[in-house]
Protein backbone atom coordinates (compact mmCIF):
# COMPACT_ATOMS: atom_id res chain seq x y z
CA UNK A 1 0.00 0.00 0.00
CA UNK A 2 1.32 3.51 -0.42
CA UNK A 3 -1.12 6.40 -0.56
CA UNK A 4 0.17 9.67 -1.48
CA UNK A 5 -1.50 12.93 -0.15
CA UNK A 6 -1.50 16.56 -0.88
CA UNK A 7 -2.91 18.94 2.02
CA UNK A 8 -3.33 22.63 0.64
CA UNK A 9 -4.91 25.92 2.30
CA UNK A 10 -3.91 28.79 3.77
CA UNK A 11 -1.43 29.28 6.28
CA UNK A 12 -2.44 28.97 9.91
CA UNK A 13 -5.37 26.46 8.82
CA UNK A 14 -2.83 23.78 10.20
CA UNK A 15 -2.48 22.24 7.23
CA UNK A 16 1.36 21.70 8.40
CA UNK A 17 0.40 20.13 11.65
CA UNK A 18 -2.34 18.24 10.31
CA UNK A 19 0.34 16.17 7.70
CA UNK A 20 2.70 16.03 10.59
CA UNK A 21 -0.01 14.12 12.44
CA UNK A 22 -0.73 11.67 10.12
CA UNK A 23 2.81 11.39 9.08
CA UNK A 24 3.57 10.86 12.85
CA UNK A 25 0.81 8.13 13.27
CA UNK A 26 2.03 6.20 10.26
CA UNK A 27 5.45 5.64 11.86
CA UNK A 28 3.44 4.37 14.99
CA UNK A 29 2.09 2.03 12.93
CA UNK A 30 5.39 0.97 11.55
CA UNK A 31 5.27 2.29 7.86
CA UNK A 32 7.40 4.68 5.78
CA UNK A 33 6.32 7.91 5.50
CA UNK A 34 7.19 11.51 4.11
CA UNK A 35 6.16 15.16 4.80
CA UNK A 36 7.46 17.70 2.39
CA UNK A 37 6.00 21.02 2.73
CA UNK A 38 5.69 23.59 -0.04
CA UNK A 39 8.85 25.71 1.92
CA UNK A 40 9.56 29.40 1.16
CA UNK A 41 8.96 33.58 1.59
CA UNK A 42 5.25 32.61 3.10
CA UNK A 43 3.68 33.87 6.00
CA UNK A 44 0.41 33.59 7.97
CA UNK A 45 -3.15 34.16 5.26
CA UNK A 46 -1.08 33.23 2.61
CA UNK A 47 -0.80 29.31 0.95
CA UNK A 48 0.46 26.35 2.54
CA UNK A 49 1.06 22.70 1.38
CA UNK A 50 2.87 19.49 2.23
CA UNK A 51 3.25 16.33 0.85
CA UNK A 52 2.42 13.32 3.02
CA UNK A 53 3.82 9.74 1.76
CA UNK A 54 2.46 6.86 4.21
CA UNK A 55 3.62 3.18 2.64
CA UNK A 56 4.69 -0.02 3.41
CA UNK A 57 7.77 -0.08 1.13
CA UNK A 58 10.31 2.16 1.41
CA UNK A 59 8.82 5.60 -0.36
CA UNK A 60 11.17 6.52 -3.85
CA UNK A 61 10.38 9.97 -4.26
CA UNK A 62 8.89 12.92 -1.39
CA UNK A 63 8.33 15.28 -4.16
CA UNK A 64 4.97 13.96 -6.96
CA UNK A 65 3.08 15.49 -9.44
CA UNK A 66 -0.26 13.11 -9.32
CA UNK A 67 -1.60 12.39 -5.96
CA UNK A 68 -4.23 9.47 -4.71
CA UNK A 69 -5.57 11.92 -2.31
CA UNK A 70 -6.39 16.27 -2.33
CA UNK A 71 -7.27 17.59 0.50
CA UNK A 72 -8.05 21.02 0.38
CA UNK A 73 -8.98 23.86 2.28
CA UNK A 74 -9.04 27.01 -0.12
CA UNK A 75 -9.91 28.09 -3.62
CA UNK A 76 -6.30 28.96 -4.71
CA UNK A 77 -5.71 25.26 -3.73
CA UNK A 78 -8.35 23.80 -5.38
CA UNK A 79 -8.01 25.83 -8.45
CA UNK A 80 -3.66 24.86 -8.22
CA UNK A 81 -4.17 20.92 -6.70
CA UNK A 82 -8.00 19.45 -8.56
CA UNK A 83 -6.19 18.51 -12.04
CA UNK A 84 -3.25 16.61 -9.77
CA UNK A 85 -5.41 14.07 -8.87
CA UNK A 86 -5.34 10.72 -10.21
CA UNK A 87 -7.89 9.58 -12.10
CA UNK A 88 -10.26 7.87 -9.43
CA UNK A 89 -8.53 9.18 -7.04
CA UNK A 90 -9.75 11.68 -4.04
CA UNK A 91 -10.44 14.77 -3.40
CA UNK A 92 -12.03 16.35 -0.24
CA UNK A 93 -12.74 19.89 0.17
CA UNK A 94 -14.05 22.32 2.78
CA UNK A 95 -16.88 24.42 1.05
CA UNK A 96 -16.34 27.43 3.11
CA UNK A 97 -14.96 30.30 0.85
CA UNK A 98 -15.69 28.35 -2.39
CA UNK A 99 -16.75 30.04 -5.32
CA UNK A 100 -15.46 27.48 -8.19
CA UNK A 101 -16.67 23.91 -7.39
CA UNK A 102 -14.07 21.13 -8.37
CA UNK A 103 -15.87 19.96 -11.83
CA UNK A 104 -13.90 16.60 -12.88
CA UNK A 105 -16.15 13.62 -13.34
CA UNK A 106 -13.17 10.84 -13.23
CA UNK A 107 -12.56 11.07 -9.44
CA UNK A 108 -14.56 10.94 -6.24
CA UNK A 109 -15.20 14.36 -4.75
CA UNK A 110 -16.12 14.84 -1.32
CA UNK A 111 -17.09 17.76 1.18
CA UNK A 112 -16.58 18.39 4.57
CA UNK A 113 -18.01 21.64 6.56
CA UNK A 114 -15.46 22.04 8.83
CA UNK A 115 -14.73 25.10 9.48
CA UNK A 116 -18.93 25.98 9.76
CA UNK A 117 -18.89 23.27 12.54
CA UNK A 118 -15.69 24.05 13.96
CA UNK A 119 -16.95 27.81 14.60
CA UNK A 120 -19.93 26.41 15.97
CA UNK A 121 -18.39 24.17 18.41
CA UNK A 122 -16.21 26.60 19.30
CA UNK A 123 -13.22 24.26 18.23
CA UNK A 124 -11.78 25.89 15.99
CA UNK A 125 -7.92 25.37 16.78
CA UNK A 126 -8.67 22.14 16.03
CA UNK A 127 -10.30 22.31 12.81
CA UNK A 128 -7.74 20.17 10.94
CA UNK A 129 -8.65 17.69 12.93
CA UNK A 130 -12.04 17.62 11.67
CA UNK A 131 -10.61 17.03 8.32
CA UNK A 132 -8.53 14.65 9.32
CA UNK A 133 -11.35 12.84 10.65
CA UNK A 134 -13.58 13.14 7.36
CA UNK A 135 -10.31 11.57 5.28
CA UNK A 136 -10.05 8.87 7.79
CA UNK A 137 -13.68 7.99 7.73
CA UNK A 138 -13.26 7.48 4.02
CA UNK A 139 -9.48 5.88 4.11
CA UNK A 140 -8.78 4.71 7.25
CA UNK A 141 -4.75 3.95 6.50
CA UNK A 142 -4.64 4.72 10.25
CA UNK A 143 -6.17 3.19 13.34
CA UNK A 144 -7.17 5.54 15.97
CA UNK A 145 -4.88 4.02 18.78
CA UNK A 146 -2.16 4.71 16.13
CA UNK A 147 -3.71 8.54 15.81
CA UNK A 148 -3.84 8.65 19.51
CA UNK A 149 0.43 8.12 19.48
CA UNK A 150 0.60 10.34 16.54
CA UNK A 151 -1.19 13.04 18.69
CA UNK A 152 1.30 12.07 21.46
CA UNK A 153 4.60 12.20 19.66
CA UNK A 154 3.25 15.43 17.56
CA UNK A 155 2.20 17.74 20.34
CA UNK A 156 4.70 19.27 22.97
CA UNK A 157 3.57 17.31 26.75
CA UNK A 158 2.48 20.55 27.71
CA UNK A 159 -0.13 20.16 25.26
CA UNK A 160 -1.13 16.57 25.67
CA UNK A 161 -4.35 17.94 27.68
CA UNK A 162 -5.49 18.96 24.36
CA UNK A 163 -5.47 15.12 23.11
CA UNK A 164 -9.19 14.09 23.41
CA UNK A 165 -10.68 17.26 22.12
CA UNK A 166 -8.29 16.55 18.99
CA UNK A 167 -9.97 12.71 19.06
CA UNK A 168 -13.02 14.50 19.20
CA UNK A 169 -12.70 16.62 16.30
CA UNK A 170 -11.58 13.37 14.07
CA UNK A 171 -15.06 11.65 15.24
CA UNK A 172 -17.01 14.90 14.21
CA UNK A 173 -15.04 15.03 10.77
CA UNK A 174 -16.31 11.68 10.42
CA UNK A 175 -20.01 12.26 10.50
CA UNK A 176 -19.60 15.33 8.67
CA UNK A 177 -18.08 14.12 5.28
CA UNK A 178 -20.65 13.94 2.52
CA UNK A 179 -20.53 12.66 -0.86
CA UNK A 180 -20.65 15.34 -3.72
CA UNK A 181 -19.77 13.23 -6.72
CA UNK A 182 -18.40 9.51 -6.91
CA UNK A 183 -17.34 7.82 -10.31
CA UNK B 1 15.54 -0.58 19.35
CA UNK B 2 16.63 2.53 18.54
CA UNK B 3 14.85 5.22 18.94
CA UNK B 4 12.00 6.17 15.94
CA UNK B 5 11.58 10.19 15.61
CA UNK B 6 9.86 12.29 12.37
CA UNK B 7 12.47 14.55 11.89
CA UNK B 8 13.24 17.51 9.32
CA UNK B 9 16.63 16.78 7.66
CA UNK B 10 18.16 19.36 8.79
CA UNK B 11 16.90 18.81 12.67
CA UNK B 12 18.06 15.50 12.10
CA UNK B 13 21.61 16.16 11.15
CA UNK B 14 21.65 18.28 14.45
CA UNK B 15 20.34 15.59 16.66
CA UNK B 16 23.41 13.23 15.05
CA UNK B 17 26.02 15.84 15.52
CA UNK B 18 24.92 15.84 19.22
CA UNK B 19 24.56 12.08 19.78
CA UNK B 20 28.11 11.64 17.73
CA UNK B 21 30.05 13.73 20.74
CA UNK B 22 30.64 16.86 18.55
CA UNK B 23 32.23 19.60 21.12
CA UNK B 24 30.91 22.84 19.02
CA UNK B 25 28.68 24.16 16.28
CA UNK B 26 29.27 27.73 14.71
CA UNK B 27 27.39 28.98 12.56
CA UNK B 28 25.10 31.84 11.29
CA UNK B 29 21.50 31.45 9.85
CA UNK B 30 20.05 31.07 6.59
CA UNK B 31 17.61 29.45 5.08
CA UNK B 32 16.76 26.89 4.29
CA UNK B 33 19.20 25.14 7.02
CA UNK B 34 18.27 27.60 9.88
CA UNK B 35 16.69 24.81 11.68
CA UNK B 36 19.78 23.03 12.15
CA UNK B 37 20.89 25.92 14.60
CA UNK B 38 17.56 26.71 15.66
CA UNK B 39 17.30 23.01 17.15
CA UNK B 40 20.40 22.66 18.48
CA UNK B 41 19.81 26.31 20.39
CA UNK B 42 16.50 24.71 21.95
CA UNK B 43 18.60 21.45 23.02
CA UNK B 44 20.86 23.46 24.64
CA UNK B 45 23.53 20.53 25.02
CA UNK B 46 25.80 22.57 27.04
CA UNK B 47 23.97 21.41 29.17
CA UNK B 48 23.94 17.69 28.88
CA UNK B 49 26.84 17.18 26.75
CA UNK B 50 28.57 20.01 27.16
CA UNK B 51 28.92 20.93 23.62
CA UNK B 52 29.13 24.66 22.57
CA UNK B 53 26.60 26.01 20.19
CA UNK B 54 27.24 29.75 19.09
CA UNK B 55 25.80 31.81 16.90
CA UNK B 56 29.04 33.49 15.27
CA UNK B 57 28.86 37.51 14.09
CA UNK B 58 29.14 36.27 10.32
CA UNK B 59 30.06 33.44 8.06
CA UNK B 60 33.10 33.76 7.90
CA UNK B 61 33.78 34.12 11.84
CA UNK B 62 31.98 31.10 12.21
CA UNK B 63 34.51 29.16 9.61
CA UNK B 64 36.95 30.43 11.97
CA UNK B 65 36.08 29.45 14.75
CA UNK B 66 35.52 25.87 13.53
CA UNK B 67 39.42 26.45 12.34
CA UNK B 68 40.61 27.01 15.63
CA UNK B 69 38.26 24.10 17.67
CA UNK B 70 39.74 21.80 14.89
CA UNK B 71 43.28 22.81 15.38
CA UNK B 72 42.69 21.88 19.54
CA UNK B 73 41.73 18.26 17.99
CA UNK B 74 37.80 19.03 18.97
CA UNK B 75 34.96 18.01 17.10
CA UNK B 76 33.68 20.83 15.34
CA UNK B 77 31.03 21.74 12.54
CA UNK B 78 29.19 24.82 10.75
CA UNK B 79 26.66 24.92 8.36
CA UNK B 80 24.82 27.23 5.93
CA UNK B 81 23.25 27.64 2.63
CA UNK B 82 24.77 28.75 -0.63
CA UNK B 83 25.75 32.23 -0.30
CA UNK B 84 27.10 31.30 3.26
CA UNK B 85 29.07 28.71 1.85
CA UNK B 86 30.45 30.78 -0.59
CA UNK B 87 31.45 33.31 2.71
CA UNK B 88 33.16 30.42 3.80
CA UNK B 89 35.32 29.22 1.20
CA UNK B 90 38.52 31.31 2.58
CA UNK B 91 38.65 29.59 5.63
CA UNK B 92 37.60 26.11 4.59
CA UNK B 93 41.24 26.45 2.14
CA UNK B 94 42.63 26.88 5.19
CA UNK B 95 41.57 24.13 6.98
CA UNK B 96 42.25 21.66 4.09
CA UNK B 97 45.98 23.31 4.23
CA UNK B 98 46.23 23.09 7.57
CA UNK B 99 44.31 18.98 7.34
CA UNK B 100 42.33 19.96 10.28
CA UNK B 101 39.07 17.85 10.25
CA UNK B 102 35.32 19.24 10.76
CA UNK B 103 31.88 19.00 9.70
CA UNK B 104 30.66 21.37 7.16
CA UNK B 105 26.85 21.04 5.94
CA UNK B 106 25.49 22.83 2.94
CA UNK B 107 21.99 22.94 2.47
CA UNK B 108 22.06 24.25 -1.17
CA UNK B 109 19.69 26.37 -2.66
CA UNK B 110 19.15 27.94 -6.14
CA UNK B 111 22.16 30.28 -6.95
CA UNK B 112 24.08 32.95 -8.50
CA UNK B 113 24.07 35.29 -5.75
CA UNK B 114 21.69 35.30 -3.17
CA UNK B 115 19.42 33.33 -5.80
CA UNK B 116 16.37 31.91 -4.50
CA UNK B 117 15.59 29.99 -0.98
CA UNK B 118 14.05 27.01 -3.53
CA UNK B 119 16.02 23.83 -3.58
CA UNK B 120 18.89 23.59 -5.89
CA UNK B 121 22.19 21.46 -6.51
CA UNK B 122 24.07 24.06 -8.34
CA UNK B 123 27.17 23.76 -5.71
CA UNK B 124 28.60 20.18 -7.07
CA UNK B 125 31.39 22.16 -8.52
CA UNK B 126 32.18 24.60 -5.63
CA UNK B 127 31.80 21.09 -3.15
CA UNK B 128 33.78 18.58 -5.32
CA UNK B 129 36.16 20.71 -7.19
CA UNK B 130 38.12 22.95 -4.79
CA UNK B 131 35.77 25.96 -3.93
CA UNK B 132 38.44 28.05 -1.99
CA UNK B 133 42.06 28.65 -4.01
CA UNK B 134 44.45 25.81 -3.94
CA UNK B 135 44.70 22.00 -4.42
CA UNK B 136 42.47 20.64 -2.34
CA UNK B 137 39.43 18.47 -2.21
CA UNK B 138 36.70 17.88 0.53
CA UNK B 139 35.15 14.80 1.22
CA UNK B 140 31.67 15.11 -0.08
CA UNK B 141 28.91 13.33 1.55
CA UNK B 142 25.11 13.56 -0.09
CA UNK B 143 22.54 12.70 1.78
CA UNK B 144 18.98 11.39 -0.35
CA UNK B 145 16.79 11.15 3.32
CA UNK B 146 16.48 12.03 6.44
CA UNK B 147 18.28 9.13 7.44
CA UNK B 148 21.02 9.64 5.64
CA UNK B 149 21.27 13.16 7.36
CA UNK B 150 21.77 11.75 10.46
CA UNK B 151 23.82 8.64 9.56
CA UNK B 152 26.85 11.12 7.50
CA UNK B 153 26.47 13.60 10.98
CA UNK B 154 28.67 10.26 12.54
CA UNK B 155 30.10 8.74 9.38
CA UNK B 156 31.55 12.73 8.37
CA UNK B 157 33.33 12.93 12.17
CA UNK B 158 34.80 9.46 11.55
CA UNK B 159 36.18 10.12 7.88
CA UNK B 160 37.27 13.79 9.00
CA UNK B 161 39.02 12.31 11.49
CA UNK B 162 40.66 9.18 10.23
CA UNK B 163 42.32 11.78 6.75
CA UNK B 164 42.29 15.13 9.18
CA UNK B 165 40.32 16.48 6.43
CA UNK B 166 37.51 18.59 6.09
CA UNK B 167 33.52 16.92 5.26
CA UNK B 168 31.15 18.30 3.75
CA UNK B 169 27.50 17.02 3.88
CA UNK B 170 25.71 18.23 0.84
CA UNK B 171 22.30 18.31 0.81
CA UNK B 172 19.41 20.85 -0.54
CA UNK B 173 16.31 22.48 0.39
CA UNK B 174 13.88 19.39 0.09
CA UNK B 175 16.79 16.85 2.22
CA UNK B 176 16.72 19.76 4.99
CA UNK B 177 12.91 20.68 5.20
CA UNK B 178 11.23 17.25 4.52
CA UNK B 179 10.13 15.17 7.49
CA UNK B 180 11.26 11.13 7.51
CA UNK B 181 11.49 8.50 9.57
CA UNK B 182 14.61 8.41 11.86
CA UNK B 183 16.43 6.22 13.81
CA UNK B 184 18.75 7.74 15.87
CA UNK B 185 22.02 5.99 17.53
CA UNK B 186 22.75 6.22 21.03
CA UNK B 187 24.86 8.68 22.26
CA UNK B 188 28.28 8.65 22.08
CA UNK B 189 30.28 10.91 24.98
CA UNK B 190 32.32 13.68 23.82
CA UNK B 191 35.85 12.98 23.99
CA UNK B 192 37.94 13.57 26.94
CA UNK B 193 41.00 15.68 27.29
CA UNK B 194 43.16 12.56 27.07
CA UNK B 195 41.65 10.76 24.66
CA UNK B 196 41.62 14.34 22.36
CA UNK B 197 45.64 13.89 23.36
CA UNK B 198 45.57 10.18 21.94
CA UNK B 199 43.08 10.09 19.42
CA UNK B 200 44.86 13.50 17.78
CA UNK B 201 48.50 13.80 18.77
CA UNK B 202 49.05 16.47 16.17
CA UNK B 203 46.26 19.26 18.17
CA UNK B 204 47.41 22.07 19.93
CA UNK B 205 46.47 20.66 23.41
CA UNK B 206 49.13 22.53 24.76
CA UNK B 207 52.65 21.29 24.95
CA UNK B 208 54.25 18.68 26.65
CA UNK B 209 57.39 17.94 27.67
CA UNK B 210 58.14 14.60 25.89
CA UNK B 211 57.38 16.23 22.25
CA UNK B 212 58.45 19.22 20.11
CA UNK B 213 55.50 21.61 19.72
CA UNK B 214 52.67 21.20 17.74
CA UNK B 215 52.31 23.49 14.81
CA UNK B 216 49.27 24.29 13.02
CA UNK B 217 49.26 26.27 9.60
CA UNK B 218 48.64 26.50 6.24
CA UNK B 219 51.66 28.66 5.33
CA UNK B 220 54.88 27.37 4.61
CA UNK B 221 57.48 30.23 2.23
CA UNK B 222 59.76 27.77 1.68
CA UNK B 223 58.14 26.19 -2.11
CA UNK B 224 59.71 22.87 -1.48
CA UNK B 225 58.41 21.95 1.24
CA UNK B 226 55.31 23.25 0.32
CA UNK B 227 55.16 21.18 -3.08
CA UNK B 228 56.13 18.29 -0.63
CA UNK B 229 53.06 19.20 1.54
CA UNK B 230 50.82 19.33 -1.50
CA UNK B 231 52.23 15.65 -2.91
CA UNK B 232 51.42 14.91 0.62
CA UNK B 233 47.69 16.25 0.40
CA UNK B 234 47.51 14.42 -2.86
CA UNK B 235 48.90 10.96 -2.06
CA UNK B 236 45.31 11.00 0.78
CA UNK B 237 43.20 12.38 -1.69
CA UNK B 238 44.07 9.35 -3.51
CA UNK B 239 44.03 7.04 -0.50
CA UNK B 240 40.46 8.39 -0.20
CA UNK B 241 39.44 7.84 -3.66
CA UNK B 242 40.78 4.38 -3.12
CA UNK B 243 38.91 3.39 0.44
CA UNK B 244 35.95 5.61 0.58
CA UNK B 245 34.04 5.17 -2.56
CA UNK B 246 30.20 4.88 -1.57
CA UNK B 247 27.19 4.50 -4.35
CA UNK B 248 23.90 2.95 -4.30
CA UNK B 249 22.76 0.84 -7.61
CA UNK B 250 18.86 0.68 -7.73
CA UNK B 251 16.95 -1.97 -10.41
CA UNK B 252 20.34 -1.54 -12.32
CA UNK B 253 21.09 -5.57 -12.95
CA UNK B 254 19.27 -5.89 -16.71
CA UNK B 255 19.32 -2.09 -17.28
CA UNK B 256 19.71 -0.88 -20.64
CA UNK B 257 19.99 2.90 -19.77
CA UNK B 258 21.23 4.17 -16.70
CA UNK B 259 20.27 7.12 -14.90
CA UNK B 260 22.80 8.79 -12.45
CA UNK B 261 21.50 11.21 -9.74
CA UNK B 262 22.31 12.05 -6.09
CA UNK B 263 20.59 13.97 -3.39
CA UNK B 264 16.94 14.51 -3.65
CA UNK B 265 17.25 14.35 -6.98
CA UNK B 266 17.80 10.01 -6.81
CA UNK B 267 14.94 10.06 -5.03
CA UNK B 268 12.48 11.72 -8.35
CA UNK B 269 14.79 9.59 -10.29
CA UNK B 270 13.60 6.34 -8.22
CA UNK B 271 10.38 7.08 -8.70
CA UNK B 272 11.24 7.83 -12.73
CA UNK B 273 12.45 4.67 -12.69
CA UNK B 274 9.12 3.07 -11.39
CA UNK B 275 7.18 4.54 -13.86
CA UNK B 276 9.85 3.92 -16.92
CA UNK B 277 9.69 0.18 -15.64
CA UNK B 278 5.57 0.11 -15.99
CA UNK B 279 6.08 1.47 -19.22
CA UNK B 280 8.50 -1.42 -19.70
CA UNK B 281 11.45 0.62 -20.07
CA UNK B 282 14.56 -1.42 -19.05
CA UNK B 283 16.19 1.75 -16.90
CA UNK B 284 18.66 1.36 -13.60
CA UNK B 285 19.67 4.50 -11.50
CA UNK B 286 23.20 4.82 -10.01
CA UNK B 287 23.05 6.83 -6.67
CA UNK B 288 26.84 8.68 -5.62
CA UNK B 289 26.57 8.75 -2.05
CA UNK B 290 30.15 10.10 -1.97
CA UNK B 291 30.20 13.18 -4.51
CA UNK B 292 33.71 12.97 -3.99
CA UNK B 293 35.31 10.67 -4.38
CA UNK B 294 33.33 9.89 -6.86
CA UNK B 295 32.15 6.59 -8.13
CA UNK B 296 34.21 6.32 -11.25
CA UNK B 297 35.15 2.75 -11.45
CA UNK B 298 31.60 1.34 -10.71
CA UNK B 299 29.86 3.74 -13.51
CA UNK B 300 33.41 2.34 -16.42
CA UNK B 301 31.56 -1.02 -15.71
CA UNK B 302 28.63 -0.10 -17.07
CA UNK B 303 30.29 0.23 -21.03
CA UNK B 304 29.36 -2.13 -23.39
CA UNK B 305 26.03 -3.01 -20.94
CA UNK B 306 24.25 -0.14 -21.30
CA UNK B 307 22.88 2.40 -24.49
CA UNK B 308 22.88 5.52 -22.77
CA UNK B 309 23.52 7.39 -19.21
CA UNK B 310 20.57 10.57 -18.22
CA UNK B 311 22.07 12.70 -15.34
CA UNK B 312 19.45 14.19 -13.09
CA UNK B 313 20.68 17.24 -11.45
CA UNK B 314 19.01 20.87 -10.09
CA UNK B 315 21.41 22.63 -11.57
CA UNK B 316 22.83 23.31 -15.58
CA UNK B 317 24.65 20.32 -15.31
CA UNK B 318 27.71 20.18 -13.58
CA UNK B 319 28.19 15.97 -12.12
CA UNK B 320 27.50 15.22 -15.54
CA UNK B 321 30.78 16.07 -16.31
CA UNK B 322 32.46 13.50 -13.88
CA UNK B 323 29.89 10.95 -15.35
CA UNK B 324 31.15 11.32 -18.57
CA UNK B 325 34.95 10.88 -17.12
CA UNK B 326 33.94 8.22 -15.34
CA UNK B 327 32.45 6.42 -18.71
CA UNK B 328 35.81 8.04 -20.67
CA UNK B 329 33.03 9.39 -23.00
CA UNK B 330 32.38 5.55 -24.18
CA UNK B 331 29.04 6.02 -23.57
CA UNK B 332 26.25 8.52 -24.54
CA UNK B 333 25.48 10.59 -21.37
CA UNK B 334 22.81 13.80 -21.50
CA UNK B 335 21.90 16.08 -18.84
CA UNK B 336 18.04 16.50 -17.91
CA UNK B 337 18.29 19.53 -15.22
CA UNK B 338 15.87 22.03 -13.55
CA UNK B 339 17.38 24.99 -12.05
CA UNK B 340 16.79 28.32 -10.26
CA UNK B 341 15.38 26.40 -7.38
CA UNK B 342 12.86 24.59 -9.34
CA UNK B 343 12.52 20.92 -8.79
CA UNK B 344 11.97 18.37 -11.15
CA UNK B 345 8.91 15.53 -11.18
CA UNK B 346 9.25 12.15 -11.90
CA UNK B 347 7.34 12.51 -15.00
CA UNK B 348 9.60 15.06 -16.31
CA UNK B 349 12.48 12.33 -16.05
CA UNK B 350 11.02 9.75 -17.99
CA UNK B 351 9.96 12.14 -20.82
CA UNK B 352 13.62 13.35 -20.85
CA UNK B 353 14.80 9.70 -20.66
CA UNK B 354 12.61 8.47 -23.69
CA UNK B 355 13.55 11.80 -25.33
CA UNK B 356 17.12 12.23 -24.85
CA UNK B 357 18.40 9.02 -24.58
CA UNK B 358 16.08 6.32 -25.71
CA UNK B 359 14.53 8.36 -28.89
CA UNK B 360 17.97 10.49 -29.57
Amino acid sequence: MTEEIIIAGFGGQGVLSMGKILAYSGIMQNQEVSWMPSYGPEMRGGTANVTVVLSDERISSPIINSYDTAIILNQQSLDKFEATVKPGGLLIYDPNGITHYPSRKDINIYSIEASEEAGKLGLAKVFNMIVLGGFLKLKPLVKPEFIHKGLEKSLPARHHKLIPENEKAIDIGKTLIKAVHLV
Amino acid sequence: MKELKLMKGNEAVAEAAIRAGCDGYFGYPITPQSEIMEYLMYQDPQKTTGMVVLQAESEVAAINMVYGGASCGKKVMTSSSSPGISLKQEGISYIAGAELPCLIVNIVRGGPGLGTIQPSQSDYFQSTKGGGHGDYRLIVLAPSSVQEMADFAGLGFDLAFKYRNPVLILGDGVIGQMMEKVELDEFKPRWTEEEIRRNTPWSTMGKLNNRERNIITSLDLDSHKQEKHVAHLRDKYLEIEKNEVRYEEFQCEDAEYLIVAYGSSARISQKAVELARAKGIKVGLLRPITLFPFPKKPLLNYVGKIKGILTVEMSLGQMIEDVKLAVECKVKVEHFGRFGGIIPTPDEVVVALEKQIIGG
